[in-house]
């Protein structure tokens, strides 16, 4: 062994050392810089926290891993055409404020979701859109998920949701009725709109500036 | 003064004091053993003499002619007695550890070849809740992540300590009861996202609960190696085990306060999250892979490394510049633009420790490229080293804003993952594992033929993987990025590139395939079992005949 050896000329000290010191350093910067910098952002006054129903929805949205295939973080215009398409203003850190776990995304398999309660606020479209997204979207590429729905013959009975397909899907003598869990993830789904300004109105022209696009389909 | 412009010039400041330190210790010889440290991995006249068991006699015939004549460097009996002790001490473990990791390997390629698939054919195995593609295709992360690669890496990396360090392992039981937290960990984590109960960050599915056993097992099979460095025989620490130390002490370290509940919020989750994400490859597999590489190479060619600072110099650079670079994964997101720009500095700087990683190496195999037709372990270790290049300057690419505004959110980056962890880390440890099992087992591998037919499976599908679905993520961010196409543009454009993939990927599981079954075949010692041996020790002689014995 290195009997005899200072301190800083033992390999197994310079390891632990100076490894730990270099992550400690990288997780100050990247982690707890954030940390201190964010914990005290105030949510926007115009953003309503997750109801029940929502936060079962977003546990949903979670399980079944949309967040592999959809982001939830337009960005500028200056950098990417994101608001042209309705996905909505650059999105800023407060707009997260109730979103733990966060669910940004790294994947535009599909498009941004952030505003999709804006851009889509059809509650039947995304119950239809989630049976079969071929219905609406040709030559989509988002799974189908039958196991969100019940398919039977005959009526549904009273307090089922009925999802009402557009023509060549829908099968005559057959219903597809909605699960709980179907309804919660779009009762999320809907919940996600973040058109309101992200900075406090501020005499013009900044209020100018910071004012969101229309949201449009 | 503004925040932004002092963390800034704060950052400046201590990067300018860094480099004078730096310099100072280089200058005062703290910074390593210098060349002596090189040759530390050779016996006492070994230097010449070329190692690798998966080669056949007739391959290592052909080695040793292409590295030069060997019959003045002869080890004594007593080293190679002493090196035969030292593989025997780890071979419970190893054999254990790669075993499982080899089961980890097919379930992966699996989930992966299933996922891949999903994506151009959406309505193909939708009835099942775990099959659905957001479940399989973490699945199949995860399991490469944690079960293949962290467990390969840990069952070579136990394997090379009491070779680096000249002694047996100490503690092997430590590691023993680590490897199995951690599998149990991987098995439960991968039931979980399958039931929908996932963490929901990247890289960080596993809940929390689960991560434990990883905290746990990680921080055990890291035991062995510092209570066998307490019984060292070696002066100087080879650089393979200045990886292994400090990659055994990141990963646990970063997966806890990754993973600590109730911890992390919002956007400030999201900068861990990817803190944590590039972490994972910067300050886990690629030390464990560089290690690795570092000895295997050197090794089998029966010549040191080039330059044996430079290969500290990459060290040091590695860890202070890849552990910052998390950011780049947030290019336009809500973060704080000076975390981004960091990120994106530290990136360009990777170009320091990956060139002082591929000058080495690639110094190293200069002239003898002839050796890769002989060693089956060579071939995959040099092919990897080269990836571990590329992949590496993509990524410093990548980060550039202009760059990453196309590639971001696209395919490309899929690709770009697979040539670091795949192209890189997993064929690295291919090669590792042809080189280490027939030593666990006393046994060479049956069928040489099947370790091409895994090579050229591999090699081609990989290919066809990387360079299709690079071009469809490309074309696909340029695509979204044209205001004037509509979205869908951007995802019909991609089918064929993504059915590509899917050949690419069934091609690799095929050779995985392939893979396990002569892996196996080996464990159950089936396949001639030839002469001339690459095994030392007792259990070789005994199987040799006795007029063999007598000459």
């Amino acid at each position: 062994m290195s009997a005899g050896k200072s301190f800083w000329e033992m390999d197994e000290l310079r390891i632990v050392t100076g490894a730990m010191v270099i992550l400690g350093g990288a997780t100050a910067l990247l982690v707890v810089m954030p940390y201190l910098l964010l914990k005290n952002v105030p949510p926007p006054a115009a953003l309503k926290p997750y109801d029940g129903e929502q936060l079962a929805g977003r546990q949903s949205y979670i399980a079944n891993g949309c967040v592999y295939c959809h982001s939830q973080q337009p960005r500028d215009i200056q950098q990417a055409p994101d608001a042209k398409r309705g996905w909505g203003r650059a999105s800023v850190a407060g707009d997260y404020a109730y979103d733990t776990p966060h669910l940004l995304g790294t994947m535009r398999t599909g498009p941004d979701l952030l505003n999709i309660g804006a851009r889509q606020p059809s509650k039947d479209w995304h119950l239809g859109h989630l049976y079969q997204p071929r219905a609406y979207t040709p030559g989509s590429i988002m799974p189908s998920y039958p196991y969100l729905f019940v398919v039977r013959k005959g009526t549904a009975s009273d307090g089922e949701t009925v999802v009402n397909l557009p023509p060549p899907f829908a099968k005559p003598g057959e219903v597809v009725i909605a699960k709980p869990e179907a309804l919660a993830l779009v009762s999320y789904l809907l919940s996600l709109d973040r058109t309101y300004p992200a900075l406090a109105p501020l005499p013009a022209p900044a209020a100018k500036a910071a004012a969101p696009a229309k949201e449009q389909r | 003064m503004d925040f932004t412009v002092s963390i800034l010039l704060g950052t400046f400041l201590l990067s300018i004091a860094a480099l004078f330190v730096f310099i100072w210790s280089l200058s005062n010889g703290l910074f390593g053993d210098g060349t002596a440290a090189a040759t530390e991995i050779f016996a006492a006249n070994e230097l010449g003499r070329v190692e690798d068991p998966a080669a056949t006699a007739v391959q290592k015939g052909g080695l040793q002619q292409a590295m030069g004549d060997a019959s003045s460097s002869q080890m004594a009996a007593a080293d190679a007695e002493a090196r035969a002790r030292a593989d025997q001490s780890t071979s419970l473990v190893v054999g254990v550890t790669l075993t499982l990791a080899v089961v980890w390997l097919v379930l992966a390629s699996l989930a992966g070849l299933v996922s891949s698939i999903k994506l151009h054919a959406p309505d193909w195995w939708v009835h099942y809740e775990w099959l659905t593609f957001g479940r399989i295709r973490p699945i199949h992360l995860n399991l490469v992540a944690y079960g293949w690669s962290s467990l390969a890496g840990i069952g070579v990396a136990i394997w090379l300590i009491p070779r680096l360090l000249k002694t047996e392992l100490v503690g092997a039981k430590y590691a023993l009861a680590g490897g199995a937290l951690w599998s149990i960990g991987v098995f439960a984590g991968t039931v979980a996202i399958a039931m929908g109960y996932s963490d929901g960050l990247e890289w960080l599915e596993y809940p929390w609960q689960i991560d434990i056993l990883l905290v746990v097992g990680g921080a055990l099979v890291g035991i062995p190696l510092w209570l066998t460095l307490l019984q060292r025989k070696v002066r100087h620490l080879y650089v393979s085990v200045w990886y292994i130390g400090a990659g055994l002490l990141w990963f646990p370290t970063m997966f806890l306060i990754a993973n600590w509940p109730g911890l992390h919020f919002g956007v400030q989750q999201a900068t861990m999250n990817w803190w944590f994400g590039h972490n994972v490859l910067g300050l886990w597999f690629t030390p464990l892979g560089l290690a690795a590489a570092y000895y295997f190479i050197p090794k089998v060619l029966g010549k040191p490394i080039h330059s044996y600072n430079l290969s500290l110099l990459g060290f040091w650079g590695l860890a202070f510049f890849y552990s910052q670079v998390g950011g780049h994964h947030l290019i336009g997101g809500p973060v704080p633009s000076w975390l981004i720009t960091i990120s994106i500095v530290q990136s360009m700087m990777m170009v320091i420790p990956v060139f002082a990683v591929a000058v080495n190496q690639h110094m190293t195999v200069l002239g003898n490229f002839r050796a890769l037709i002989y060693s089956p372990t060579l071939r995959f270790i040099v092919l990897g080293a080269m990836m571990y290049t590329a992949a590496s300057v993509q990524g410093s690419l990548e980060a550039l804003r202009a760059v990453n505004t196309v590639t971001h959110f696209t395919h490309y980056t899929v690709a770009h993952a697979h040539l670091g962890l795949y192209g890189f880390f997993s064929m690295v440890m291919f090669g590792s594992i042809y080189f280490i099992m027939p030593r666990v087992m006393n046994w060479e591998w049956p069928y040489p033929r099947l370790i091409s037919l895994h090579f050229w499976l591999v090699l081609v599908g990989f290919a066809i993987y990387f360079i299709w679905l690079s071009i469809g993520g490309w074309l696909q961010g340029l695509a979204m990025l044209d205001e004037n196409k509509p979205f869908m543009q951007s995802v019909a454009l991609t089918l064929p590139y993504l059915e590509a993939r899917s050949i690419g990927g069934g091609l690799m599981t095929l050779g995985h395939l392939v893979f396990a079954a002569h892996f196996f075949a080996m464990g159950w010692k089936f396949g001639p079992s030839r002469l001339g041996a690459a095994l030392l020790g007792k259990p070789t002689l005994a199987r040799l005949p006795a007029q063999e014995l007598a000459a």
